[in-house]
């Protein structure tokens, strides 16, 4: 058995703080899912190639499943169970999925709302070769991206009112 | 997968990382985007007894010209910040041109210039740009520091000449000589996948015209960041026409680069696709060198 010490952290997720004993080896991800119940956060790889996981640490997009849960003490996530202010209250990025659907069965798309919020912060009026680019570490075996692509563009006139 | 069992400590200063790292010795891996790293844990292809994590270490991450002209980019620098730094477009125009194609947005959020190059993966981009600008490494040690040429750095399949108690804490890459031309081509089968072929061109015309001093080299070619010496002599030699560079393609691609079949291309075809990328690349850098 293991001889290595749990760690204390203190991390804040959508704006709540929370404190936890982890092992080291813990990854973010099953933290999110398996410690705090926030299982909006998908896994599927392990190793960094889908972008289910992806969530923002400090506001940027990276995979939850490549972070260890100590490297998140003392700093702030966000999930996308933090996107809606309620069930009927979706984000403009989110109104916008449903309005194009840009998801079918649902799996990548959590992924996919914590890495566009940043990029249309960034890029408020992006072409599609730029959100076709900011997808690529996001993978989705349902729509064929054109909905997806539709939907961030839509997410895009909402959120930057043209 | 999950990872194995590990202790981890997150040092405040590099001299406490490289304490660490004394302590533990190869019991013991540097964490820095964990990009590489984390993957191998979780496939329990690597199974450290500690990681020592260089997140909380202030000052690594710093990009700026020296006195002489080099760009310095700190080790920990994480991939994505060279995109946005006007610095980087400015005086490393090929690196520049390069980041896009290394990984995803939300991997190089987090991947470090450092990881890269001590990952030294052959298919990685960051250690042929090293090569292909005659960059400077700088390793930190508790005995002191020292300074390893890109090229003599990496020198197996995923193998560098870090010592067990060294941390890569700086790149330096020195400016462009007049007249130099710069170019990164690659094709892999999506925006960010590893590449199946690839090259960076460097090219410095003299006033002849003539190509003065020239430097191709290769990734997802060999064990290493593959160079074609020979190709840029013939070059040198007998200029830059189209065919000539179709000449110096064909020998680079068939006799000085290594590369394997996987299960995406056969060697055969990746040899191919070298020839594509390198006339691209020259046309490309040789036109720049001119303008
Ligand atoms: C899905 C996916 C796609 C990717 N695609 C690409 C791609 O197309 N091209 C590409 O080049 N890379 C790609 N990568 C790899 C990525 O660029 C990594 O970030 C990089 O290879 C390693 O950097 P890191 O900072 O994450 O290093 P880490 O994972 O933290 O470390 C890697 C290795 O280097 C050692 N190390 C780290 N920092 C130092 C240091 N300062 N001194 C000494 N040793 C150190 C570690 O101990 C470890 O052995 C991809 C990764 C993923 C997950
Ligand atoms: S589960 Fe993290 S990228 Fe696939
Ligand atoms: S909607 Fe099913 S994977 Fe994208």
């Amino acid at each position: 058995m293991s001889t290595i010490a749990n760690q204390r952290i203190s991390v804040k997720v959508n704006g709540e703080t929370f404190e936890s004993e982890v092992e080291p080896r813990l990854l973010l991800s099953d933290f999110l899912r398996h410690d705090l119940d926030l299982t909006g956060t998908h896994v599927g790889c392990e190793h960094g190639v889908c972008g289910a996981c992806t969530v923002q640490l400090d506001g940027v997009p990276v995979r939850s499943c490549l972070l260890l849960a100590v490297q998140a003490d003392g700093r702030e996530v966000a999930t996308v169970e933090g996107l809606a202010a309620g069930p009927d209250n979706l984000s403009p990025l989110q109104e916008a999925f449903r309005e194009k659907h840009g998801l079918q069965c649902g799996f990548c798309t959590a992924g996919i709302l914590m890495t566009m919020g940043p990029f249309l912060a960034e890029n408020p009026d992006p072409s599609e070769r730029q959100i076709r680019e900011a997808l690529s570490g996001n993978l989705c075996r349902c729509t064929g991206y054109q909905h997806i692509v539709d939907a961030v563009k839509l997410a895009g006139e909402k959120l930057y009112e043209r | 997968m999950k990872p194995p069992v590990f202790d981890y400590v997150a040092p405040e200063s590099l001299d406490g990382a490289l304490d660490a790292l004394a302590e533990h010795g190869y019991d013991a891996k540097i964490l820095s985007g964990g990009q590489s790293l984390i993957p191998l844990l979780n496939f329990r292809l690597a199974q450290p007894g500690i990681l020592i994590d260089l997140n909380r270490i202030g000052g690594l991450d710093e990009i700026r010209l020296d006195e002489s002209g080099n760009l310095r980019i700190g080790g920990m620098t994480r991939v994505g910040t060279l995109e946005r730094e006007p610095l980087v477009a400015e005086h490393a125009p090929l690196l520049f041109e390069t980041v896009p194609s290394i990984a995803h947005p939300q991997i190089r959020n987090r991947g470090t210039v450092g990881g890269s190059l001590a990952h030294a993966d052959p298919s990685g981009e960051l250690p042929v740009i090293a090569v292909a600008s005659g960059a400077q490494l700088t390793l930190r040690s508790p005995k002191g520091e020292r300074t390893v040429a890109a090229e003599d750095f990496f020198v197996g399949l995923m193998t560098t000449d870090l010592a067990m108690d060294e941390i890569l804490v700086e790149v330096s890459l020195p400016p462009l000589p007049p007249r130099t031309g710069t170019a990164f081509v690659e094709i892999a089968r999506r925006l960010g996948d590893y590449a199946q072929a690839g090259v960076a061109a460097v090219v410095t015309l003299g006033d002849d015209d003539r190509v003065a001093d020239a430097r191709l080299v290769y990734l997802s070619a060999g064990d290493i960041p593959m160079q074609a010496p020979r190709a840029v002599e013939l070059l040198r030699a007998e200029g830059v026409s189209e065919a000539v560079i179709e000449k110096a393609a064909r020998l680079a691609a068939a006799e000085e680069i290594e590369p394997s079949d996987d299960i995406h291309a056969s060697a055969a075809f990746k040899r191919h696709l070298a020839t594509v990328v390198t006339k691209r690349a020259l046309a490309v850098a040789i036109e720049r060198a001119r303008s």
